[in-house]
């Protein structure tokens, strides 16, 4: 209070004047720091994940296995990828429910194009990925210049571009790749011991991470998710900021969908994909993304893929009937917003915001 | 009950003095949150027919205070007394069932239903099998405007979202009298309200007063409260700093009791203005002004003054890019101003710093250093990255020099107090360097303390050439600050004043202009025998 009847030093901006103190503040030893550095969301997450492993490891000497991981790793890098561009969507204050439809189309896209093309890997990829920018940015165009709502704009993609899959497949799956070492290669190679698979999620899941964290753009992206009006007062182009999320949605969604062909072989306009969207978004919200904008990170959206891939390839190892494992889904999400939404402790009463 | 109408207060009250027999009021209460104790040992009375208006820098414990009061939070010690009673308040609807209401400072209205309907929401006359009794609605609200002297001003059938802030105060105020009202709490009620607008409202708390309702009247303003209260009480870090008669007091000891040092209350500054134009616009119409003229000098501080609806804020987001330009020509500096875009005008060197703090400007959940370095992120960045280092250099001697009271520069913004949620956004509007800056209610809901540093950052821009339009509905601080201030009345500029010319009466004569008898016209009501 003292120091406010000494004149301001205004007109000085010189670092750390008298009475600054601020930022000096450190946390703690290292150990402490890092715990801190993980975050209470993730720790849980971390626990739960190790309560899952531990208690389906009992039940099962073989789930622990490396083979079994590795099959749970594989099974979680399509849910994965999504997941993490749900992440950054989410972050921004929209959302994306049409994650699946997207690659089931490229899936098919990629494969009709590798046919038609001559048995071209290039022709299939290349061709899936320009289908997954052109989707995304339709949807972004829809919610940016239609002024629609991000939920509503993209539950209609989810029905539309399904529907357009079914119709340039016929509604069967299309062409077969297994026998082009890219695709095979994508599907089944390996490096370093680990799936291709898996170091694809791993380089998408680091890029957009680096993205969020180091960049102006990430910085932006929370901003515009944090307070979309002081965002555009503060001179963001959230517009051109929102149609590009939603393309890079499309084009790693194009990408989950050309590994959907690679692993089962063809291209697939909705048995793989179906229901990728639920996956993607109750990852996200596990992980610790607040579902109205602003908060979230890639660490915890990947934590709670782990975690939903290990209980998933547990209940199925224990013979539990696939319809449990819906429920149980539905009930994370569930549990990981109201969680969430305690934790805010914005708004105790009143409908949430 | 003990009749307190004509019992005004002793002129010297020691201060915690507790509730007489029958009086209604708190006993030593206190609430902690967790380690922080918001309120410590408060004992205060409120008697029925008086005002009593309670003072303190953000933080002192007002709202904390008007919570327990009005049963939102319940004290960790102590008790309210009510009537002499000592009651349990367990929720806001107990303590309104038993007559304790408040008129809160932002309303809340639901904007498709009728003004009578937001009136009564939750307590809506109904007939056979739940139907909504239109008849019944209507004779009550009728009634209710009669009563409170509102008929004419408020059309009950006109719906939420077409009130002016005025109007939907009163809405706020008839639900606060609907039923009997014992004790009826203000927090903050003129902060939305042009200063006409207000003089209805005070008109209103005297003849609450004289009905014997006990009224409780939280606001910063200086003027207000020594028009309207009967006693004075004043907190300061959750304590009573002291309670006293209004008649014998004055604001010296009221700042010194609040801050605990001397302050100038008001701020002159000198003429530093220069000859170089900054901002020309001619002509500027939007959907909101028509045909504004403006210009604002380098070193210049311009006051944008008129009533609640005149155009001032939409005047400002028009300049800032944000809402778009019907005609007319806008430069900068000589240039052109990029029109539609914020981001191209903020690069042409137009900083804005909003009405609405939390809703425009801040990101609540980010760090005092996200919040500052937002607008020059891209001249922090190197190949897209930004330079961390450089980001915290800047935070730090942007909110330094703005004296930003924060544990650190990673501190979440919605923690800090209104006066530094404050610096924070001029902190990012300085680091930024802009050639004009606009501010927009820069001093709204904020402390003494806190204003007057927010006036000196005003008057050390100035000086270094910095071009600056300021908004305020508080005549006091336009008139210390502008060296000339331009008064707008329903869109249009009605009239300049340099500083020689400026006094309170000439910027409203301006503002009010031909509007009092314009029925309806958005500067709100007008009280029956009312102002200057």
């Amino acid at each position: 209070m003292t120091s406010a009847t000494t004149p301001p030093a205004v007109g000085r901006p010189g670092p750390g004047g008298p009475g600054s103190g601020s930022g000096r503040a450190r946390r703690g030893g290292r150990p402490l720091a890092l715990l801190a550095g993980i975050g209470g969301q993730n720790l849980s997450l971390l626990g739960a994940l190790a309560l899952v492993l531990t208690v389906f490891g009992l039940l099962d000497d073989n789930y622990l296995g490396w083979t079994n991981l590795q099959v749970i790793a594989e099974a979680a890098t399509i849910t994965g990828l999504l997941a993490v561009v749900q992440t950054v969507v989410i972050i921004c204050g929209g959302l994306d429910i049409s994650v699946g439809s997207q690659a089931g189309l490229a899936s098919v896209v990629s494969a009709m194009a590798f046919t038609s093309a001559g048995s071209s890997a290039i022709a299939g990829t290349a061709a899936a990925v320009a289908v997954g920018i052109l989707v995304g940015i339709v949807n972004g165009l829809v919610i940016v210049r239609g002024r629609v709502n991000a939920t509503i704009a993209t539950l209609a993609g989810l029905a539309a571009y399904k529907g357009i899959a079914q119709l340039v497949s016929d509604g069967r799956a299309q062409g077969y790749v297994l026998g082009d070492p890219v695709f095979v290669f994508l599907g089944r190679g390996r490096i370093a011991g680990l799936p291709v698979m898996v170091w694809i999620l791993i380089i998408v899941a680091l890029a957009v991470h680096v993205l969020l964290t180091y960049t102006d753009i990430g910085r932006n992206l929370y901003a515009i998710g944090g307070n979309d009006t002081a965002a555009r007062l503060a001179g963001i182009a959230i517009n051109k900021y929102l149609v590009a999320v939603y393309a890079l949605i499309g084009a790693v969604a194009a990408l989950a969908g050309i590994l959907l062909t690679a692993r089962t072989g063809s291209g697939q306009p909705v048995s793989g994909s179906e229901g990728l969207e639920l996956k993607a978004i109750t990852a996200a919200a596990l992980g610790g993304c607040a579902l109205k904008g602003g908060r979230g990170g890639i660490g915890g959206t990947l934590l709670a893929v782990a975690l939903l891939g290990a209980l998933e390839n547990g209940l199925t190892v224990q013979g539990i009937n696939a319809f449990w494992q819906n429920v149980a889904q539905g009930s994370l999400l569930v549990v990981a917003v109201v969680v969430q939404q305690s934790r805010s402790g914005d708004r105790a009463v009143g409908l949430p915001g | 009950m003990a009749d307190r109408a004509t019992g005004r207060p002793a002129a010297v009250e020691p201060a915690g003095a507790p509730p007489p027999p029958g009086g209604t009021g708190v006993v030593a209460v206190t609430k902690a949150f967790g380690a922080v104790r918001a309120l410590s040992g408060v004992t205060l009375d409120f008697p029925r027919g008086a005002v009593t208006a309670l003072m303190g820098e953000n933080g002192a414990g007002k709202s904390t205070l008007l919570k327990i009061l009005t049963g939102d939070h319940r004290p960790t010690e102590g008790h309210v007394l009510l009537d002499g009673r000592p009651v349990e308040l367990r929720s806001p609807a107990q303590a309104r069932a038993l007559g304790i209401r408040i008129v809160p400072q932002e309303p809340e209205i639901v904007p498709h239903v009728s003004v009578a309907e937001n009136v009564y929401a939750g307590a809506l006359p109904t007939g056979r099998g739940r139907r909504l009794d239109r008849a019944a609605l209507r004779r009550r609200i009728t009634a209710d405007l009669e009563r409170l002297g509102f008929a004419g001003v408020l059309d009950p059938d006109l719906p939420g979202s077409r009130l002016t802030a005025a109007q939907r105060q009163l809405v706020e105020i008839m639900r606060a009298l609907t039923g009997e009202a014992k004790l009826i709490a203000f927090d903050e009620p003129t902060s939305s309200l042009s200063e006409h607008e207000a003089d209805t409202l005070f008109a209103l708390i005297g003849r609450l007063r004289a009905q014997g309702i006990a009224v409780v009247y939280v606001s910063h303003r200086m003027r207000e409260i020594f028009r309207l209260a009967d006693r004075i009480a004043v907190l300061r870090d959750g304590e009573l700093a002291g309670v006293q008669d209004a008649r014998g007091t004055t604001e010296g000891d009221l700042v010194r009791q609040m801050v605990g040092r001397d302050l100038s209350a008001v701020f002159v500054r000198g003429d530093v203005a220069t000859d170089r134009v900054v901002l020309r616009a001619r002509g500027l119409t939007t959907d909101h002004v028509r045909d504004v003229d403006l210009t604002v000098r380098a070193g210049e501080v311009v006051g944008l003054a008129g009533l609640i609806g005149a155009g001032r804020s939409e005047l400002a987001l028009a300049l800032a890019g944000d809402l778009p330009v019907r005609s007319g020509t806008v430069t900068l500096d000589g240039q052109p101003l990029p029109v539609g875009s914020p981001g191209r005008v903020i690069r042409a060197g137009l900083g804005l710093a909003p009405e609405e703090r939390k809703a425009q400007a801040l990101f609540l959940h980010r760090s005092i250093r996200d919040n500052t370095s937002v607008a020059v992120l891209e001249r922090l960045r190197r190949w897209r990255f930004v330079r961390r280092g450089a980001e915290r250099d800047l935070a730090r001697a942007y909110t330094d020099r703005l004296r930003v009271r924060a544990p650190s520069i990673e501190h979440e913004v919605r923690k800090l107090s209104g006066g530094n949620q404050q610096k924070v956004v001029l902190a990012r509007w300085l680091a930024r360097r802009p050639k004009l800056l606009i501010l927009d209610e820069p001093t709204r809901g904020i402390d003494v303390g806190a204003k007057a540093e927010i006036h000196r950052i005003v008057a050390d821009l100035a000086e270094e050439g910095v071009a600056l339009l300021v908004i305020s509905s508080e005549l006091p601080e336009l008139l210390g600050l502008a060296d000339r201030i331009v008064v707008l009345q329903n869109g249009r500029v009605t009239g300049e004043l340099d500083r020689a010319e400026a006094t309170e009466e000439a910027v409203l004569q301006l503002a009010m202009a031909d509007d009092i008898t314009a029925a309806g016209a958005p500067a709100g009501p007008t009280s029956p025998g009312a102002p200057t």
